[in-house]
């Protein structure tokens, strides 16, 4: 049929709307269960240790190798027309304005979407959600909100650190590799960093947060039934979350950096 | 007390109500029987709202179950799942206490803790159990576990969805007294699903064979064995032959 192709643009645009849609809805009703009573203290603090506290080795180990390798580019680079001595000012620029949150957010992606999906996916087969309902527990008070609200609360704390992390990671390889004087390393760092180069990484770091974490009860929620139906909301936890952070770094970056 | 009238529902194409009209009245405990898949899960489920009704009305005490405050209407109601569906992220006295340690119900954490092992006793399970996970245990312990969640909070209707399957013949037991206690002492109306035909007489006052989407019967237990319904004699004698395909 010459029409195949054309019928199938058509129908995954139309499974693509339908998907925004459900997810814009998702979210609406996640705002909705926050603002209202009753508020799951200990699954939330639960939350903050298992999204938060439990990445920072991955975030630590990602963003310290990033550091590194980015000196040595920038150093390979800025030879090519004498500016060396650049190293450490883009290092510190380029991990606080961009690699810190949008590794930090692929890495929390990869960690919280898709343990969040497949828990939530795995009560949702085995009844547990309905068994909540019964009980008298509205499970997105209970799971989603908790979890959404640690992630966008822990993930732009998990920036921070990782942003700190990569610029001692740059820094040990100007100093160790490249031959810069640690104290003027540093100078040239805190001289060139603007707070807002810091604040606007962290303000991404949040938003990158929030969309993991409601994307995975997403999926969760919404899981099909059996093993496969987990195994394919997990999958598409971790994609649809992995995609967003890059659509909302570029709408981000729009907003922050062109006036 | 539950008024259910011309209940549909499908699932896509799949027609699995299609028309339930049943009754069930205060304090009594009606036993549904009839072949997997035929839909008896997803009847309890719509009289919960954890499945929307495609048409039809169901009512509790006179009242629109789509209409009521659902908090209050839930607060009522114990469900023992098929599956036991315990939170594994939990032990086992806090899967039972799980009304008792948060919302309306919440309690001290001992007294909460003291009446679930008190719940575990009735189902036969003895203390020990309490602090265990739901994935240490067997099929059979979960489900007991699941029956004393249930009816932790003393509610006034209890639904339980294949409550002997999976428990040996001495346990089955146990749990047939135990559901015919709850309903003579408590005074709760239960609905009971089971293809377990001594469960269905140790426990029913009444009974309802449900088969291609509606109810084929209903009747007290006593006329079981009398009717002269070709369903219900087929099922309850494990024949085969009959009206109900044994291919579905
Ligand atoms: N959420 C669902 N989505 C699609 N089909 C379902 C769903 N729940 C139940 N069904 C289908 O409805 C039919 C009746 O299921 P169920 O009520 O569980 O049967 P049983 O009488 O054994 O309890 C089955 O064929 C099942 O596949
Ligand atoms: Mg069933």
């Amino acid at each position: 049929m010459i029409l195949t192709p054309v019928a199938t643009i058509g129908r995954s645009t139309l499974a693509l709307l339908a998907g925004i849609g459900s997810v814009s809805l998702f979210f609406f009703r996640t705002l909705a269960a926050m603002l209202t009573p009753p508020f799951y203290f200990r699954e939330f603090a639960q939350a903050l240790i298992t999204i938060g506290y439990n990445s920072l080795p991955v975030v630590g180990m990602t963003t310290l190798f990033t550091g590194g390798a980015l000196a040595l580019q920038i150093y390979a680079g800025g030879a090519r027309f004498n500016a060396e001595e650049v190293v450490p000012s883009i290092v510190a620029i380029g991990m606080a304005r961009e690699l810190g949150p949008v590794l930090g957010g692929l890495m929390v992606a990869a960690r919280v979407a898709s343990s969040i999906a497949a828990e939530i996916g795995t009560m949702k087969v085995t009844e547990q959600i309905d068994a909540l309902v019964t009980l008298s527990t509205d499970p997105m008070k209970y799971l989603t909100v908790p979890r959404v609200l640690a992630a966008t609360i822990s993930v732009p704390i998990l920036v921070a650190v990782g942003d700190s992390i990569g610029i001692f990671g740059g820094y040990l390889v100007g100093t160790g590799r490249l031959g810069f004087n640690p104290a003027a390393y540093l100078k040239n760092t805190a001289d060139f960093l603007e707070m807002w180069d810091i604040m606007s990484g962290i303000i991404k770091g949040a938003v990158f947060g929030f969309l993991v974490a409601l994307i995975g009860c997403y999926h969760g929620m919404n899981s099909g039934r059996g093993a496969q139906g987990v195994g394919r909301a997990t999958k598409s936890a971790v994609v649809s979350a992995s995609v967003m952070i890059f659509a909302a770094n570029y709408v981000l970056t729009e907003l922050f950096f062109t006036a | 007390m539950i008024d259910i009238t011309d209940l549909h529902k499908s699932f896509g194409t799949k027609r699995v109500l299609r028309g339930v009209t049943l009754n069930i009245p205060r304090g009594e405990s009606m036993v549904i029987i009839g072949g997997s898949g035929t839909g008896k899960s997803v009847l309890l489920k719509c009289i919960l709202g954890l499945v929307k009704p495609d048409s039809g009305t169901i009512k509790v005490d006179g009242k629109d179950v789509t209409k009521v405050d659902r908090d209050a209407f839930l607060a009522d109601f114990g469900m023992l799942f098929q599956g036991a569906a315990l939170f594994d992220s939990m032990s086992v006295w806090q899967n039972v206490a799980f009304r008792l340690l948060r919302g309306s119900l919440k309690r001290p954490k001992d007294e909460a803790r003291a009446i679930a092992v008190d719940k575990l006793r009735r189902v036969g399970l003895g203390p020990e159990v309490a602090d265990l996970f739901p994935a240490e245990l067997s099929g059979g312990m979960q489900k007991r576990v699941g029956l004393a969640r249930a009816i932790a909070a003393d509610p006034r209707i209890i639904f339980f969805d294949e409550p002997t399957t999976g428990l040996d013949p001495i346990m089955s037991g146990v749990i047939n007294d135990l559901i015919k206690e709850i309903v003579v002492e408590m005074g709760a109306t239960a609905m009971t699903i089971t293809h377990d035909m001594s469960s269905v007489r140790a426990i029913a006052d009444k009974v309802a064979m449900l088969h291609d989407g509606t109810i084929k019967w209903t009747g007290d237990v006593a006329d079981l064995d009398t009717t002269s319904d070709p369903y219900v004699k087929q099922f309850i004698h494990g024949a085969a032959e009959g009206p109900i395909a044994a291919i579905r």
